[in-house]
């Protein structure tokens, strides 16, 4: 995926000399190996900071959120879906954009990268195509960059951005024959007290740092229900009933709009899988609605709309 | 989540449905109380030393 940074310069470059945009929205290298950072730049001499490759795990659409301004934005299957759902919940209007759509073909899960060097300090990552090498102190490693893919990324079914302007690249073949819901499959044949156990055990090492709500672009509250105070709806320590409260409901907010970006997992410094609290909400919104987020601008969102053939009796 | 299925119950009544809303608390009950106690999601009160 290399080879797309020079064209996401050009076309950066190529935007803000027609005036197109105030601000292009894109990824430039972190300070540490496998961590892009998100970057914000407001003229044509910034553009060769930009950058892209398979370590853009965060989700660019966090930054449009009731922005003023015209904007430029790269947006691969996932981001592009968050676009999808900005727009339709009126937080950015479609004129605003112009999107670079970005064919993805997944990326990296660098704590299985760390695992694989046995957590020795990895100083430079370079890509070769379908592999990786990550080089340390002492040592230098090449992975098959398949075997190394975000969970979220391995059972993704819409690698091409689904609303763009613009490609930098042909679109890629989609993924068809990958179980997306095997985990939560399993997970719904646990007897009640089994499923408890499970979620109790993943959230247990959960500090309440609340990364996973700020890197998700869905969490745009002006005040979140966790930080209000008056009232106070769940407590601030991580009293294990609070955490789990906090779980819960952080997807449940997510419920119908989550395009399993994986943004959540990838910033959550204990590593917890959160993503298993939202990919039950997909399923079920995909099975009981046939509803998946983000993929059109002429439907509304899943939770605004009634349909007299709703499959609960109660609300009819 | 682990909450035994019947612990849960959703419903939509209108204001103007007085009789459905104390049907409906009544099986919420009901359905509650065979099930007993319920075992997880108790925050329990801090310990003081």
């Amino acid at each position: 995926m290399l080879e797309y940074v020079e064209k996401i310069r050009k076309t950066a470059g190529k935007l803000f000399e027609e005036d197109k945009v105030d601000v292009f929205i894109g990824y430039k290298k972190g300070s540490l190996p496998m961590m892009n950072q998100p970057v914000l730049i407001s003229n044509a001499d910034q553009v060769d900071l930009l950058h892209w490759d398979s370590n853009c795990g965060l989700n660019l659409c966090n930054y449009l959120t009731k922005r003023t301004d015209r904007i430029g934005i790269v947006a691969n299957g996932c981001n592009s879906r968050n676009i999808v759902t900005h727009i339709t919940e009126n937080q950015i209007s479609r004129d605003q954009l112009y999107i670079v759509g970005i064919p993805c073909k997944g990326m990296i899960d660098h704590r299985a990268v760390q695992r694989a060097v046995k957590q020795k300090e990895i100083l430079a990552i370079e890509e070769q195509g379908n592999t990786f090498t990550v080089k340390g102190k002492d040592f230098e490693d090449t992975f098959n960059k398949n075997d190394y893919l975000q969970r979220n990324c391995l059972v993704c079914t819409h690698r091409n951005p689904v609303i763009f302007d613009e490609m930098v690249a042909p679109p890629v073949e989609e993924q068809i024959e990958v179980d997306t819901y095997k985990d939560v499959k399993q997970i719904e044949g646990m007897d009640p007290e089994k499923k408890w156990n499970f979620f109790t055990r993943i959230i247990d090492k959960c500090i309440r740092c609340y990364a996973c709500r700020n890197a998700c672009p869905l969490c745009y509250c002006p005040t979140c229900f966790v930080d209000e105070s008056n009232p106070q709806w769940v407590g601030k320590s991580s009293d294990p009933i609070d955490t789990m409260t906090f779980h819960i409901l952080r997807a449940y907010h997510c419920a119908g709009r989550c395009t399993d970006c994986g943004a959540c997992e990838r910033v959550c410094p204990v590593g917890i899988p959160m993503r298993q609290f939202t990919k039950k909400l997909n399923k079920d919104a995909q099975e009981l609605f046939s509803w998946e987020a983000g993929l059109t601008l002429d439907q509304r969102p899943l939770l605004d709309v009634f349909q007299p053939d709703d499959y609960n009796d109660f609300i009819r | 989540m682990g909450i035994e299925p019947g612990r849960l119950h959703f419903s939509w009544i209108s204001s103007a449905e007085a009789t459905k809303y104390v049907d409906v608390a009544r099986e919420v009950a009901k359905e509650v109380k065979a099930l007993g106690p319920a075992k997880h999601f108790i925050k329990k009160r801090a310990e003081v030393a």
